[in-house]
C-alpha cells in the first residue's frame, strides 16, 4: 500500500485509493455495530420526518425544522441537566417545537399570513435563541436515555444488536412509524387527515373541522419535531453546542418531499440518510472529502425527484404504471400551503 | 313526508341574493329549480347544505325544523348536496373517498366499507373498483359515488347541482334512470339546471328563480314558452340600429377544436367580419370561455384552422395574437385583467405604446390624467386599481386597450355595472367597432346581446348548437336556445 | 390618508418595536446584566474606533447587496431562498480569479468581482430555470442548490485548493495583496470600492424597481401573474431575469466576502447573509429605500453583542435574537392589523 499523501487520496472519486482499503472500509460499514449506530443515528430523523409529514398532510407547512430542532435539542437536554431526569427533558423539547408549530398555525390560519415566511423567520429566530439560552450547557456533561436492550430479542444474531440493542427513544422511533403508519391509512381519524390537506373544501363538506383539525396536527406534528431535538442531545450527540444539530431540520424536510409524504416511506429515508453517514464516516479513511459531500445528497436527490414528477415523460409512464408512480413520488397534498376559509 | 323552505333570506352586502324564497317539495319527487346564472340558486343551494348561514326563514322536514348551520349538521338532517364538480379526493381510493367523513369505528374497516358500498351500488347498476384511485373515475363515476356515500349517511333530500356538465349522453342516461329509482323509494330529489330540455324530461315540478325571487312555479308538463318567460321576463328585442356595411372577414374559423385540459370546444366554423358585433350566448361553462380563449391564441387549437386578418394563426400563442391586433378583455377584472396593487397610472404604462427602458413619470401622469378624463374614471392616477368601483375598472380597463385592434374578445364587458356605466361601455365598444374592428362578447344578459349584435352563437354543452341573426331573433327563441330547445 | 390614520399607523409600527426592546431587557436582566451597560456596549463593539468601524462596514456590505437583490426577486413574487448558494458560487468564482488571474490589483480586482457576479448568476438561473422550465419549487429547489454549494466550498477548501499539506476546513491560502479589495487604511479591512458597490446596488435597485418598466413589469408579474400575461409580459422570462440580477449582487456579495473580508476561500464563505438578507427585506416592507439602515442595524446589533459575550458574559447571540423578535412582531403586528382592517368592512 502506497503512502500516499491525504492530498492525493482526498480528490474525491473512487481513483486513487486502494482497492483493498476501499472493500475494507466498505465491509467495516456491515458490521453489525455500524448497522446498530445507522439505526440509533436514525431516530431523531424519524421523529422530524413524521412529525413534518403529519403537519404537511393536514396543509401546513413547518419551514421552521432546523430552528425548532436545535431549539428543542437545547432545551431538552437544558431541561434533563437541571432537573436530572430525561423524561422531563423530552418533554420539555416537545412542548418547544409545540409552541413553535402553535405559532405558526395561528400565523397561518387566523392572520392569513404566508407559512413561508413565519416559518423561515422562526427557523433563524430558533437558532439564534438556541445558541444565546444555550449558552450555560455548552461543554456539560448530562444525562443521557439509559440503554435498554430487550430481553431476549437482543440475542439474536445480527438482527438482536442491529434492532433490539438500544433504548427508548430509538424503539420509541420504530414504533413511531408502525403507529404513524396506522393512523394515516388505517382509521377513520387519519382518512380525514388526508382529506383536510388533500380537499379542504372537500372534507368541510364531509363535516370536518377543517381548521381545528390543522391546528391540532401542526402542532402534534411539531411536538414529534421537539422530539427528534431531545433524541438528538439526549441520545445521539449527547449534550449541548452551538449549532449542534446542524442541517438537521432542512435535511427532514428533503426527506418528506423525497419521501412522498408517507410515513414509511419517509422513515425509510431517514434511515437511508443514516447509512450514508456511517458510509461517509467508514470511508474517512479512504475518502477524506467524502464525510463532507454525503450528508448533502438528499438535497440533489430530492430536486431530482420532484423535477422527474413534472415532466410530461413521467407522467405517461405514471399513466401506464400507476404503481411505479405510486412507489416512486407521490404529489403533495394539494390544499398544502393555503389557508383555508369557508366563503 | 316533505321539504318546506320558508321564506329564505340572504343578502350579500346590497345585492339580495335570495329574497323571501318559499318552496314546497313532496316526498318522492323530483322537483326542478331553474334559472339562469345569478338568479340565485347557488345561494340556496350552499344555505340548503350547510356551506353558509341564511340571514332568516326556516327549513322544515316533515313539519320538523332542520339544522342546516354546518354541512355536518346538513347531513346528520338529511340533505345531501352533489356539486356540479363532485368533491372527491382523487389520490384516494374509492372506498376511501365512500368513507370519508362518516361515523364509525376508530379504525377503518375497508372490506366492510367496500360490501356496503356494493351493496347500495347495485341496485343502481354502479360499478366501483374499491381499490381504485378515485383519480381514475369519470365525472359520471364520481357522481355515483357521491349519491351511493349520500345515500349510505342517510340522505332523505338530494340536491344536484347542474349535474349533466360534463358527462356523456349515456351517462346522464344512466344518472336520470337512478333518479327516477330514488324518487321512487321517497326520496326528495331537487335538478338545479339551466337546461330546459332536461328539466323537462325528468322533473314533476319545476321553480323558477330570477334575480334571487322564486317567480314562479308550476307543474311539468308545461309549454316551454311559460318556462323560458319565467326564467328570462318580457325580452323585448330591441334592434334599432342600422344595418352597417361589414368589410371583408377578419376571424375565420374552419373545423376548430380549442381543447386544453378537460376543456373542450368542438367543430367550430364560422367567421367575423370587420365591423361585425358577434354575441356569444348560453349559459356558463357552456364553451363560451373557451371559445375567446382559444380566438386569442390561450387555448391550443387541436384541429382546424384559425385566421387572423387573412394570416393563419392556428399554431401561434397569446402574444402573437396580442401583436397582431387581436385584444382580449377578460370578465374577471382584478383576478385577470387587472394588478392589485398598482396604480391607474402604471397600468396606463404598462399598457401602454411606449416601451422605452426609462419611465417618465411626469408624462406617464399627464398621460394618465388625460385618459382618466377622457373616459370619465372615477378615481386619481395614484389610485390602486382595487379601490376603483367595478365600473371604473371596467372604464380603465378600456381606457387601456391599443388603438387600431382588428379583433375585440369580451367575456361579459357589461357584467356587474349600472345601466349608466354599461351604456358607456357600448358606447366605446361601437365607436371601435365604427373604426373596423371586429367584435366578439359573451354576454348572459338577453337583451345586452340581441340589442347589440349582429349575430349570435348560442353554445350549449360546449357547442355552437345554432347561430342566428340578431335582428329576427326574439328574446324568447333565444331563451329556448340557451336552455338547450329549438324554438317551437 | 389622514392625519388620525397616519398616526394610528406610527403607533402600529413602534409596537414591534418597543415590544422586541422590552424582551431584549427581560432577558439581558435574566442573564444578569445590567440593560443600559449592554446596549452601550454593543455601540461600542460596532462603532468604537476605526477599526470596528471598518470591520462593521465591510461586514455591512455583503448583507445590503443580498438584500438589494432579494428585493428584486420578492418583487417578483419569488422566495429566493437560494441566495446563500448564490452567494457561495460568487465567492468561489472571485477565489478561482484571485487565484488564477495573474497581474496588478486593478486587473485581479475586477476580474475576480466581474467573476463572482458570475458565479452568483448562473447558480441563480439554475435555480430560476428549476422553477418555470421544471415548476420545481424555488423554495426548496433553492434550498437544495444551497447545499450543494456548500458542499461545494467545502470540497474546494478540503481538496483542489487546500494548502500545502493540510486539508483543514479553517481556509485556502490567503490570497495574494494585488487580489485583495484596496483599503483605505492598514490594519484596517475598511475598502471604499466594496462601500461604493454597496451604496450602488441600492441606488441600482431602487431606481430599477421605481423608474423602469422592466420594474415595473417585475412588480406585476410579482403580483398577479395571470393578469400580468395577459397584458402581454413574458412572465417565465422575467422571472429568470429576476434571478439572474439577485443573482449578480449575490455574487458580488460573496467577491467581497472572498477579496475584501476573508481574503481567502472558507467552507462559511457566504456568512449567513444571504438569510438574514432575507429578514433585513421583510422588516424593511419590501422598500429598497429601508434596506441600508435596516442592515447596518443588524450589523451592528450582530458584532456588537460579540462585546457582550467578552464584557458581560452573556451570550453573543443575544443580537440575533432581537432582530428576530423584531422581524417576527412587526409580520405578525402587520397581519392582526390586515385582519382588523377586514374584519372592519361589513359584511
Amino acid at each position: 500500500m502506497a503512502d500516499a499523501t491525504t492530498e492525493e487520496k482526498g480528490t474525491g472519486v473512487i481513483l486513487g485509493a486502494t482497492w483493498t482499503e476501499f472493500w475494507a472500509a466498505w465491509g467495516d460499514v456491515f458490521t453489525t455495530a455500524s448497522l446498530a449506530s445507522m439505526m440509533a443515528a436514525s431516530g431523531p430523523l424519524i421523529y422530524a420526518t413524521i412529525g413534518e409529514t403529519i403537519s404537511e398532510k393536514a396543509g401546513v407547512i413547518n419551514l421552521s425544522l432546523e430552528g425548532s430542532i436545535m431549539l428543542s435539542a437545547m432545551t431538552g437536554f437544558g431541561t434533563a441537566l437541571l432537573v436530572d431526569n430525561v423524561l422531563i427533558g423530552f418533554l420539555a423539547a416537545a412542548a418547544v417545537g409545540a409552541g413553535i408549530a402553535a405559532l405558526i398555525a395561528f400565523a397561518s390560519i387566523e392572520l392569513r399570513l404566508d407559512q413561508i415566511a413565519i416559518g423561515f423567520v422562526m427557523t433563524l429566530l430558533a437558532i439564534d435563541l438556541s445558541d444565546y439560552l444555550g449558552n450555560r450547557f455548552v461543554g456539560e456533561a448530562g444525562p443521557a436515555v439509559p440503554a435498554w436492550p430487550i430481553p431476549g430479542l437482543s440475542e439474536i444474531p445480527w438482527f438482536g444488536e442491529v434492532l433490539f440493542d438500544h433504548n427508548l427513544s430509538v424503539y420509541g422511533s420504530f414504533v413511531l412509524i408502525v403507529v404513524a403508519y396506522v393512523f394515516i391509512y388505517r382509521t377513520r381519524r387519519g382518512l380525514e387527515l388526508q382529506g383536510i390537506g388533500e380537499r379542504p373544501e372537500g372534507a368541510f363538506a364531509r363535516g370536518v373541522a377543517v381548521n381545528n383539525m390543522r391546528y391540532f396536527y401542526t402542532i402534534l406534528g411539531g411536538a414529534l419535531v421537539g422530539v427528534a431535538g431531545a433524541a438528538f442531545s439526549l441520545d445521539q450527540k449527547l449534550g449541548w453546542r452551538e449549532g449542534s444539530t446542524r442541517n438537521l431540520g432542512w435535511i427532514a424536510l428533503a426527506i418528506v418531499i423525497f419521501g412522498g409524504w408517507h410515513p414509511v416511506r419517509v422513515a425509510i429515508g431517514a434511515v437511508l440518510f443514516g447509512f450514508l453517514q456511517v458510509v461517509a464516516l467508514k470511508m474517512q479513511p479512504v475518502f477524506p472529502g467524502l464525510s463532507q459531500v454525503l450528508p448533502t445528497i438528499p438535497f440533489p436527490m430530492m430536486i431530482l425527484a420532484l423535477v422527474v414528477v413534472y415532466t410530461d415523460w413521467f407522467r405517461r409512464l405514471g399513466d401506464r404504471y400507476p404503481r411505479l408512480r405510486g412507489i416512486l413520488a407521490a404529489d403533495p397534498p394539494s390544499g398544502i400551503g393555503v389557508a383555508f376559509h369557508p366563503e | 313526508m316533505s321539504l318546506l323552505l320558508e321564506d329564505i333570506h340572504k343578502r350579500f352586502g346590497a345585492v339580495h341574493a335570495n329574497n323571501a324564497i318559499t318552496i314546497e317539495v313532496e316526498k318522492g319527487t323530483l322537483h326542478g329549480l331553474l334559472g339562469e346564472n345569478g338568479a340565485g340558486k347557488s345561494t340556496l343551494m350552499k344555505v340548503l347544505s350547510g356551506f353558509i348561514d341564511r340571514d332568516s326563514g326556516r327549513v322544515l322536514l316533515d313539519g320538523q325544523e332542520l339544522d342546516l348551520s354546518t354541512p355536518k349538521t346538513a347531513i346528520q338532517a338529511g340533505v345531501g348536496m352533489l356539486h356540479q364538480d363532485p368533491l372527491v379526493f382523487l389520490p384516494l381510493s374509492v372506498v376511501d373517498n365512500f368513507l370519508m367523513g362518516s361515523p364509525g369505528h376508530r379504525f377503518l374497516n375497508r372490506a366492510e366499507g367496500a360490501a356496503e358500498l356494493r351493496k347500495i351500488s347495485e341496485p343502481f347498476g354502479f360499478n366501483f373498483d374499491p381499490d381504485a384511485p378515485a383519480r381514475t373515475l369519470t365525472i359520471g363515476e364520481r357522481q355515483q359515488l357521491e349519491i351511493v356515500r349520500l345515500l349510505w349517511l342517510g340522505a332523505k333530500v338530494l340536491i344536484l347541482d347542474e349535474p349533466t356538465t360534463g358527462i356523456s349522453e349515456i351517462q346522464r342516461v344512466d344518472l336520470f334512470a337512478t333518479l327516477r329509482k330514488l324518487a321512487d323509494q321517497g326520496m326528495i330529489v331537487i335538478f338545479v339546471s339551466h337546461k330546459l330540455e332536461e328539466v323537462e324530461e325528468l322533473c314533476q315540478r319545476v321553480t323558477v328563480m330570477r334575480q334571487g325571487r322564486v317567480v314562479g312555479e308550476t307543474a311539468l308538463p308545461t309549454p316551454a314558452e311559460r318556462l323560458v318567460e319565467m326564467m328570462f321576463g318580457q325580452v323585448i328585442t330591441a334592434s334599432d340600429r342600422p344595418q352597417v356595411e361589414h368589410g371583408e372577414d377578419t376571424l375565420v374559423l374552419s373545423g376548430v377544436t380549442f381543447k386544453e385540459g378537460n376543456l373542450e370546444v368542438a367543430d367550430l366554423s364560422t367567421s367575423v367580419a370587420k365591423g361585425e358585433v358577434i354575441g356569444l350566448a348560453g349559459l356558463e361553462g357552456s364553451g363560451q370561455r373557451t371559445f375567446l380563449g382559444g380566438c386569442t391564441g390561450l387555448v391550443p387549437v387541436s384541429s382546424g384552422t384559425i385566421t387572423v386578418g387573412g394570416r393563419s394563426m392556428t399554431k401561434r400563442r397569446y402574444r402573437d395574437f396580442m401583436r397582431d391586433g387581436v385584444h382580449y378583455l377578460p370578465a374577471g377584472r382584478l383576478e385577470e385583467g387587472l394588478v392589485e396593487g398598482l396604480s391607474m397610472t402604471e397600468h396606463f404604462i404598462l399598457a401602454g405604446e411606449d416601451k422605452s427602458f426609462f419611465i417618465d413619470w411626469a408624462a406617464a401622469r399627464k398621460s394618465s390624467e388625460e385618459s382618466i378624463g377622457h373616459f370619465s374614471i372615477k378615481g386619481f392616477h395614484d389610485s390602486p386599481a382595487e379601490s376603483l368601483s367595478g365600473g371604473n375598472q371596467q372604464r380603465l380597463l378600456l381606457a387601456m386597450m391599443p388603438p387600431g385592434l382588428k379583433l375585440l374578445l369580451m367575456e361579459h364587458p357589461t357584467r356587474g355595472l349600472d345601466i349608466e356605466s354599461a351604456d358607456w361601455v357600448w358606447t366605446q365598444i361601437l365607436a371601435r367597432r365604427d373604426e373596423g374592428t371586429a367584435i366578439v362578447f359573451a354576454s348572459a344578459d338577453l337583451d345586452e346581446l340581441l340589442r347589440y349584435s349582429d349575430r349570435i352563437l348560442v353554445f350549449f354543452n360546449g357547442r355552437i348548437i345554432k347561430e342566428v341573426e340578431a335582428r329576427s331573433t326574439t328574446g324568447e327563441q333565444l331563451g329556448f336556445l340557451i336552455g338547450g330547445k329549438e324554438p317551437e | 390618508m389622514t392625519l388620525k390614520a397616519r398616526s394610528k399607523r406610527s403607533y402600529a409600527n413602534l409596537a414591534p418595536i418597543a415590544l422586541a426592546v422590552l424582551v431584549a431587557v427581560v432577558l439581558l436582566v435574566l442573564a444578569g446584566a445590567n440593560p443600559f451597560e449592554a446596549f452601550k456596549l454593543m455601540g461600542q463593539g460596532a462603532f468604537s474606533g476605526w477599526t470596528k468601524t471598518g470591520e462593521t462596514l465591510m461586514a455591512w456590505v455583503p448583507l445590503v447587496l443580498a438584500a438589494a437583490g432579494l428585493i428584486i426577486t420578492f418583487n417578483a413574487g419569488l422566495w429566493n431562498i437560494g441566495i446563500e448558494g448564490q452567494i457561495i458560487l460568487g465567492g468561489v468564482a472571485a477565489s478561482w480569479a484571485a487565484r488564477e488571474v495573474g497581474g496588478p490589483g486593478w486587473v485581479v480586482v475586477p476580474a475576480a468581482i466581474i467573476a463572482g457576479a458570475l458565479g452568483g448568476m448562473l447558480w441563480a438561473l439554475l435555480a430560476g430555470v428549476l422553477k418555470t422550465r421544471f415548476k420545481v419549487n424555488e423554495i426548496f429547489g433553492g434550498l437544495g442548490l444551497d447545499f450543494v454549494a456548500a458542499s461545494l466550498a467545502v470540497y474546494l477548501v478540503i481538496g483542489p485548493w487546500s494548502r500545502q499539506g493540510v486539508a483543514s476546513t479553517s481556509g485556502t491560502d490567503l490570497f495574494r495583496d494585488e487580489a485583495r479589495l484596496p483599503t483605505i487604511l492598514e490594519n484596517n479591512r475598511l475598502s471604499l470600492v466594496a462601500v461604493a458597490l454597496a451604496i450602488a446596488a441600492v441606488v441600482f435597485v431602487y431606481y430599477l424597481m421605481r423608474g423602469t418598466l422592466f420594474g415595473l413589469r417585475l412588480k406585476a408579474v410579482g403580483r398577479n401573474a395571470r393578469s400580468a400575461f395577459l397584458l402581454g409580459i413574458p412572465t417565465s422570462r422575467y422571472m429568470l431575469g429576476a434571478f439572474a440580477l439577485c443573482g449578480v449582487l449575490a455574487g458580488i456579495a460573496g467577491s467581497m466576502q472572498a477579496i475584501g473580508f476573508h481574503f481567502k476561500l472558507i467552507p462559511a464563505i457566504s456568512g449567513g447573509y444571504g438569510f438574514l438578507g432575507i429578514l433585513v427585506v421583510l422588516l424593511a416592507a419590501f422598500r429598497a429605500a429601508w434596506i441600508a439602515p435596516i442592515a447596518l442595524f443588524f450589523i451592528a446589533m450582530s458584532r456588537g453583542s460579540t462585546q457582550l459575550d467578552l464584557r458581560l458574559d452573556v451570550d453573543s447571540a443575544l443580537g440575533g435574537v432581537i432582530t428576530g423578535i423584531l422581524v417576527l412582531l412587526v409580520i405578525l403586528g402587520g397581519g392582526w392589523q390586515m385582519r382588523r382592517l377586514k374584519r372592519r368592512v361589513p359584511a
